[in-house]
C-alpha cells in the first residue's frame, strides 16, 4: 500500500483512483461500475489498468447501481463510480431494497461530496447523504478524513461483509496519517488529548478542527480532545463517550447539513448514555450556492474560526 | 407436431393448472395477492421452471444455475407453487404466504425464500439487475442463462430503457426477457395510460433480437427460446401476448383482479372452470 508523506496535499478523489489500482491488483474480484463519470470520480486510472473489470453504463445511475447488484449477486465486489447526490439521491431506493436489504457486498463511493463541487452549485451538492445513508439497515458509513485513512479504510470494506458508502471530497486534503497500521474501520481516531472540550469532526473537516484546535491551545491555552470520526455508521461510543465524561462539552463539526449527520448521530448518544449540551456546527439547514469552495466553506461557517468562536463560547470565554 | 414434444406440452398444461389451483387456494387462504398478473404469466413461469432452466432445487445457489429474475414481482404468488413443486421449500408455507415470520414474503425476497434468485416489487430495475449478472457470467466464463419476466405496465419504467441500451451494448446473449403483455395495468388498458406500441419495434431498434408469441402456446414459447439462444451477440426479448386472469372466465381482462382475493364461492368457482379447461 503506498503511503503518502505526512502533510502533503492530495486531492481525495485522486487517492481513490490509485486505490482502486492498488487493490484491484491483488484482488480480481473486484469490478468498477460507472455512470460516465470515471474521469471526475477518477474511476479512470482503474479502466486504464483492468479494462476487463470496468463497466461504463452511460449517464443511467441506477442502470449502473442494478448492474452493480446484479455483480455482486455472482460474487463480484463491485465500486460504483459517481458523484454522491446522483448516487445516493437519485439511486437511494435500490441502494436500500438491493443492495443493504439483502447486504450485498457492493462498495458505493459518493464523489464530490458536500460543497467541493464548488462552481456546479447545489444540484451537485450532497449535504445529506450521511444522514439518508445512515438510516438504512446493514449499511456502513464512511467519511475519510484524508487520503492515507482513505486507503486503508477502502481495504477494510473490501474485507467486511455488506455494503458500504464512502464520502469522498473532490478536493484537496493534508495528509494527517503516515502509521495506518492503526487505523480500523468502525474505529475512531483520538488526534488530540484534552480535558478542556470534546471536539468530533469526520472527514474533510477533520483538518480544520485540528488547526482549531492546535490554535486554541496556542493562543488561548484551550487544549482539546480531537477525535475524528472517520466510520459515522456503525458508530464506536467508548471513544466519544469517555473524552464527553471528562470534558463535559462538545463540539460536532461536518460537512453536510446539521440536520440527521455526524452531529445528530452524536446526539443520539449522548441523549442515551450522557445527555451534553452539544453545538453542532453543519450547513444550517439551507441550500447554499455556487462559489469557489474556500469562499462556500468561509460563507457557510466550516472554518477553524467558527470553530474557535463556537469553542470559546461553549466555555464562556470571550 | 413430434411425439416428444407433445408429451412436453401435455406435462406442461397439467402442471400450469395445478400450480393456478394451488396459487388460488393461497391467495383465497390469507386474503391478499395478485392472481390476474399471476394467471397471465402462467404457462411462461411454468415452461421456465420444468421445462427450460437448468436448475437443482437441492442446490439452489450453484453458480453454474440459470437465474430467473420476476422483476413483475407482484406475481410471486405463481411462482412460489412452481418453488413448492420443486422441492425448494416445504409447501405448507404457501398457506402462509405474507404472514409474520413465513418465508414467503408478499414480494420476491432473495435472503429469505429459497429458489429466488433475486428480490423485487419495485418495478424498473430488472433489466439492469439483469445485466450486471450476464456481464458476471461473460466475465467468469459460465454460460448460464438469465430469465427475467417483466410486466407491460413496467416497461412504461425509464429505467427499462437505459437498461436496454446497456443490454445491447454489452452484447448480451445470455438474457432472455419475456413481456407479460396483457394489456392491463392498475389504472386502465397500458395503451391508453401510456402507449408502448410499437413495441417490437422498440426494442428492435434497440439492437435486440425480438420476437412475439402467443403467451398461452407451450409450442411457441418452448420454440422460441430454442430459437433465440441461436442469435448471438444479441439480448433476446419475447413479447408475450396473454390475457390477465387466463383460465378463469370472471377474471379475465377484467383489472379488478389485479390484487383482489376471491372469496370461497368464487374460489371453487375457479377451481371447478381450471379443472374443466385442462379436461
Amino acid at each position: 500500500m503506498k503511503i503518502y508523506p505526512i502533510k502533503s496535499k492530495i486531492p481525495m478523489r485522486d487517492a481513490l483512483g490509485e486505490t482502486l489500482v492498488e487493490i484491484g491488483k491483488i484482488n480480481n474480484k473486484i469490478v468498477v461500475v460507472d455512470s460516465d463519470c470515471a474521469s471526475v470520480t477518477r474511476a479512470l486510472q482503474f479502466k486504464n489498468h483492468y479494462i476487463n473489470r470496468y463497466f461504463n453504463v452511460g449517464v443511467a445511475e441506477q442502470s449502473m447501481m442494478g448492474a452493480a447488484i446484479g455483480l455482486s449477486s455472482c460474487g463480484y465486489i463491485p465500486f460504483t463510480s459517481n458523484l454522491a447526490t446522483f448516487t445516493v439521491l437519485r439511486c437511494f431506493e435500490y441502494i436500500r431494497t438491493f443492495i443493504a436489504y439483502s447486504n450485498l457486498k457492493v462498495i458505493i463511493i459518493g464523489s464530490y461530496s458536500g460543497l467541493s463541487a464548488g462552481p456546479n452549485g447545489p444540484t451537485h451538492f450532497t449535504i445529506e447523504d450521511i444522514s439518508l445513508m445512515r438510516s438504512i439497515p446493514n449499511m456502513k458509513v464512511v467519511s475519510p478524513s484524508d487520503s492515507n485513512s482513505l486507503k486503508k479504510l477502502i481495504y477494510d470494506a473490501v474485507e467486511s461483509c455488506g455494503p458500504t458508502y464512502f464520502r469522498i471530497s473532490r478536493n484537496e486534503t493534508e495528509t494527517i496519517y503516515d502509521n495506518i497500521s492503526n487505523i480500523k474501520l468502525g474505529k475512531n481516531i483520538k488526534l488530540k488529548e484534552g480535558k478542556d472540550i470534546t471536539i468530533i469532526a469526520t472527514g474533510t473537516m477533520t483538518e480544520v478542527a485540528l488547526e482549531a484546535s492546535n490554535i486554541l491551545q496556542k493562543e488561548n491555552c484551550i487544549k482539546a480532545d480531537l477525535i475524528d470520526v472517520h466510520t459515522i455508521k456503525p458508530l464506536e461510543i467508548e471513544t466519544i463517550l469517555n473524552s464527553v465524561s471528562k470534558t463535559k462539552k462538545v463540539i460536532t463539526v461536518e460537512e453536510h447539513s446539521v440536520i440527521g449527520g455526524l452531529g445528530s448521530a452524536v446526539a443520539e448518544i449522548l441523549t442515551e448514555y450522557y445527555p451534553t449540551k452539544l453545538i453542532r456546527i453543519g450547513i444550517n439547514d439551507t441550500f447554499t450556492e455556487s462559489g469557489d469552495y474556500k469562499d462556500l466553506l468561509d460563507k457557510y461557517g466550516l472554518t477553524s474560526r467558527n470553530i474557535i468562536v463556537q469553542a470559546k463560547k461553549l466555555l464562556d470565554i470571550n | 407436431m413430434g411425439i416428444n414434444i407433445k408429451n412436453k406440452i401435455e406435462k406442461l398444461k397439467k402442471i400450469t393448472t395445478e400450480l393456478k389451483i394451488e396459487t388460488l387456494k393461497m391467495v383465497y387462504n390469507v386474503g391478499r395477492g395478485h392472481l390476474g398478473g399471476s394467471f397471465s404469466c402462467a404457462n411462461i413461469v411454468t415452461s421456465l421452471y420444468f421445462e427450460i432452466m437448468n436448475i437443482d432445487p437441492k442446490n439452489p445457489k450453484n453458480e453454474n444455475r440459470d437465474r430467473f429474475l420476476l422483476s413483475k414481482g407482484h406475481a410471486c404468488p405463481i411462482v412460489y407453487t412452481a418453488l413448492a413443486k420443486l422441492g425448494y421449500f416445504d409447501k405448507k408455507n404457501l398457506y402462509n404466504f405474507t404472514r409474520i415470520g413465513n418465508i414467503l414474503q408478499g414480494h420476491p425476497s432473495m435472503d429469505i425464500t429459497p429458489g429466488i434468485d433475486m428480490t423485487s416489487g419495485s418495478l424498473g430495475i430488472g433489466l439492469s439487475i439483469a445485466n450486471g449478472i450476464g456481464i458476471a457470467a461473460k466475465l467468469s466464463g459460465k454460460k448460464f442463462y438469465t430469465y427475467i419476466l417483466f410486466g407491460d405496465g413496467e416497461i412504461q419504467e425509464g429505467q427499462i430503457w437505459e437498461a436496454a441500451l446497456t443490454s445491447s451494448h454489452y452484447k448480451l446473449d445470455n438474457i432472455i426477457g419475456f413481456i407479460d403483455y396483457n394489456g392491463l395495468q392498475l389504472c386502465g388498458e397500458v395503451n391508453n395510460i401510456c402507449n408502448l406500441e410499437p413495441l417490437e419495434d422498440k426494442f428492435k431498434s434497440f439492437n435486440w433480437d425480438v420476437h412475439k408469441i402467443n403467451g398461452h402456446n407451450f409450442k411457441q414459447i418452448l420454440e422460441t427460446v430454442e430459437e433465440s439462444k441461436k442469435v448471438l451477440d444479441k439480448p433476446h426479448m419475447i413479447i408475450c401476448n396473454t390475457i390477465k386472469g387466463k383460465g378463469v372466465s370472471f377474471m379475465e381482462n377484467n383489472i379488478a383482479w389485479h390484487a383482489k382475493a376471491p372469496n370461497k364461492e368464487e374460489t371453487y368457482k375457479a377451481i371447478l372452470e381450471l379443472e374443466t379447461e385442462f379436461f
